[in-house]
């Protein structure tokens, strides 16, 4: 059986930021494995140390900076990397959600995966859609924000826990092959080992280019564009205890007391 | 012309977002010049239809297939409404059920789906705010197409008021059956257990910003110096270094403690979601435009572990 994982690499702000136009500035930008694949990624490869014969692809849509992130995820077990990307979508104003889901649609065709896993949501735009987005567009079935899954090889169905608010799980069973997008908890993401990390050195990473996928350059055009970036005005009325540790905790302390919920 | 917006239910009562949609619903349709539709499927469809015939709803279609939510169907339903009355924009609430739904609609329609709008204008070409980056930034998109798809954050629009004179009627549908290829099979309530933060008068917080487990201890004597009941964030849940039911936010608990005590915590939409209504929120945080800065009504912007050690003394505790 072959799983496919789609990993981001996201990008975290400092406290202090400056916003360039449309985005902030990349020297306030850190780059990280977006949270969400991480379990993902997790995810399938335990799927893939239970059983035998499971191959753990990941796909990744983005620029070569993000080779780092991909030989984590590598490094942690997956056997095989790609990697999206070519000038055009470089050059792409934005790619939402509608987008990313054409471009993997076409790796999804190439791979021919049973089970596609992917993050709920990526933690920088935090569109929450691209899973689901692709499962409609493959004619996959799905299930959002799972946070467990028994996947049942022979068959290639799935028994979830879709994590539901308010401390409501709900048990749903989905016939594969499916979309399943991983929420934070499912499990626990391990480190990568450093045989891990010299292993993935050596595993394959592809570069898919538009043309290789046999996709057009019209599939960046999208009817969503992003016209302003800008810092929300501040909602606060705090009040900001200044001083030093010792005291905005005395500060901190007199609330407290003078307020009656502490005594002492 | 219409807005279509579809409504949430759950175990035999409408979901709070289903009223919050009616008030943005009726936003947008004004702002595009035309009515305001509702889809409600499955369940009890015409109890919740009359409940949720409020001021400002100009029709109500029912579908009573299915009694839980189930993608499929909600996905089949929304589409053949889409498609008979050919609504300018389908809305949908940004809930965990939105998130499994609202793609698979925009698809279907293949029309631009924009989710998590905190703000729109739909008064000329429709621009939508949405947060960026964990809340740090907001951005604005345009969306350039005659139909569109919108998902909504809770809670950012108040609940509809007022009682309404829609037309309510079942919707004329036939559900393809072998389209349906997932089966909701049960519900289960998690995170009880020996503690209950939902009690709390005093609860000190922890997030993210604690680093390690083996910090942990140093929040745990804060709490004990107040006497106050520890909870958390969902990192440090996800981590297995406190247990579920300590979990403040949308999928842990609602707590609403007469002090609440933000330590280390940026006040993720989700995190707040579960405690907005406590009477007080003071925040510990280095960032000074953490989000969690919004709603607090005290801050100090400082390390934890320089302030919290000194806390601690202040109250006769000792820190390790
Ligand atoms: C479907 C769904 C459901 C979710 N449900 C929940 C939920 O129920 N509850 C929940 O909490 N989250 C939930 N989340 C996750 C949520 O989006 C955030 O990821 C999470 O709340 C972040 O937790 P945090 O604030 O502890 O961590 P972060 O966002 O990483 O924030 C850490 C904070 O600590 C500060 N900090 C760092 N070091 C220090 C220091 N030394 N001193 C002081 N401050 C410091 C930083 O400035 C930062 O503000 C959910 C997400 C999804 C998608």
């Amino acid at each position: 059986m072959k799983v496919l994982v789609t990993v981001k690499e996201v990008a975290e702000v400092d406290d202090e930021f400056a916003i360039d136009g449309l985005d902030v500035d990349e020297s306030y930008l850190e780059y990280d494995l977006n949270e969400w694949d991480d379990y993902a990624v997790e995810e399938a490869v335990q799927l893939s140390e239970a059983n035998d014969d499971v191959e753990v692809v990941t796909v990744t849509v983005g620029p070569e900076r993000a080779d780092e992130t991909i030989r984590m995820a590598l490094a942690k077990g997956a056997d095989r990397a790609l990697r999206v990307w070519d000038d055009a979508i470089a050059g792409a104003e934005f790619l939402d959600p509608g987008t990313k889901a054409q471009l993997l649609e076409a790796v999804v065709e190439e791979e021919e995966p049973d089970l596609v896993l992917t993050g709920v949501q990526s933690g920088d735009d935090a569109f929450g859609a691209t899973g689901v987005a692709l499962a409609e567009r493959v004619g996959f079935e799905w299930a959002a924000v799972v946070n467990d899954l028994e996947h049942d090889v022979e068959a290639n169905d799935s028994s979830v826990r879709r994590e539901l608010e308010g401390g409501v799980e709900e048990l749903t069973d989905v016939e594969g092959p499916a979309v399943l997008t991983i929420q934070t908890g499912i499990n626990e993401p391990r480190y990568a080992s450093l045989r891990g990390i010299r292993q993935a050195q050596r595993k394959p990473l592809d570069v898919q280019t538009l043309d290789d996928l046999g996709l057009e350059e019209s599939v960046l055009e999208t009817q969503v564009e992003l016209t302003s970036m800008y810092e929300p005005e501040s909602e606060s009325d705090a009040v900001i205890w200044e001083g030093a540790a010792d005291e905005t905790a005395g500060e901190l302390a007199s609330f407290l007391r003078d307020s009656g919920v502490v005594e002492g | 012309m219409t807005v279509l917006a579809v409504t949430e239910q759950r175990r035999g009562e409408l979901r709070d977002p289903s009223f919050e949609l009616i008030t943005a619903g009726r936003q947008l349709a004004d702002d595009l010049d035309s009515e305001l539709h509702l889809a409600v499927i499955g369940g009890d469809v015409d109890g919740y239809a009359d409940q949720l015939n409020r001021e400002g709803v100009d029709a109500i279609h029912t579908v009573a297939d299915g009694e839980e939510f189930n993608h499929d169907i909600y996905t089949q339903a929304v589409t053949a409404m889409a498609d008979a009355h050919e609504p300018d924009a389908v809305l949908m609430a940004n809930t965990v059920n939105g998130l499994d739904f609202a793609p698979a609609v925009a698809g279907q329609l293949d029309v631009p789906l924009v989710t998590d709008a905190v703000d729109f204008d739909a008064s000329g070409t429709p621009e939508i705010t949405r947060e960026q980056y964990g809340g740090k930034v907001e951005t604005t998109v345009d969306i350039e197409a005659d139909q569109f798809a919108l998902t909504i954050r809770p809670a950012e629009w108040a609940k509809a008021e007022g009682t309404g004179d829609a037309d309510i009627a079942a919707f004329d549908f036939d559900l393809d059956e072998s389209a349906v290829r997932s089966t909701v099979t049960g519900f289960e309530e998690v995170g009880s257990g020996d503690v209950d933060i939902s009690e709390a008068d005093i609860l000190v917080s922890v997030g993210r910003g604690i680093e390690e487990e083996d910090n942990l201890p140093l929040v745990e004597e804060l709490a004990d110096a107040l006497g106050a009941t520890l909870s958390s964030s969902r990192p440090i849940v996800d981590n297995g270094w406190l247990p579920k039911n300590r979990q403040v936010g949308q999928s842990g608990k609602v707590v609403t403690p007469d002090v609440y005590i933000a330590i280390g915590i940026s006040g993720a939409v989700q995190h707040v979601a579960g405690m907005k209504g406590s009477d007080t929120i003071v925040a510990i945080n280095t960032d000074p435009n953490a989000p969690i800065m919004d709603i607090a009504d005290y801050a100090i912007v400082d390390d934890l572990f320089d302030v919290v050690p000194e806390l601690i003394e202040e109250f006769g505790g000792e820190a390790s």
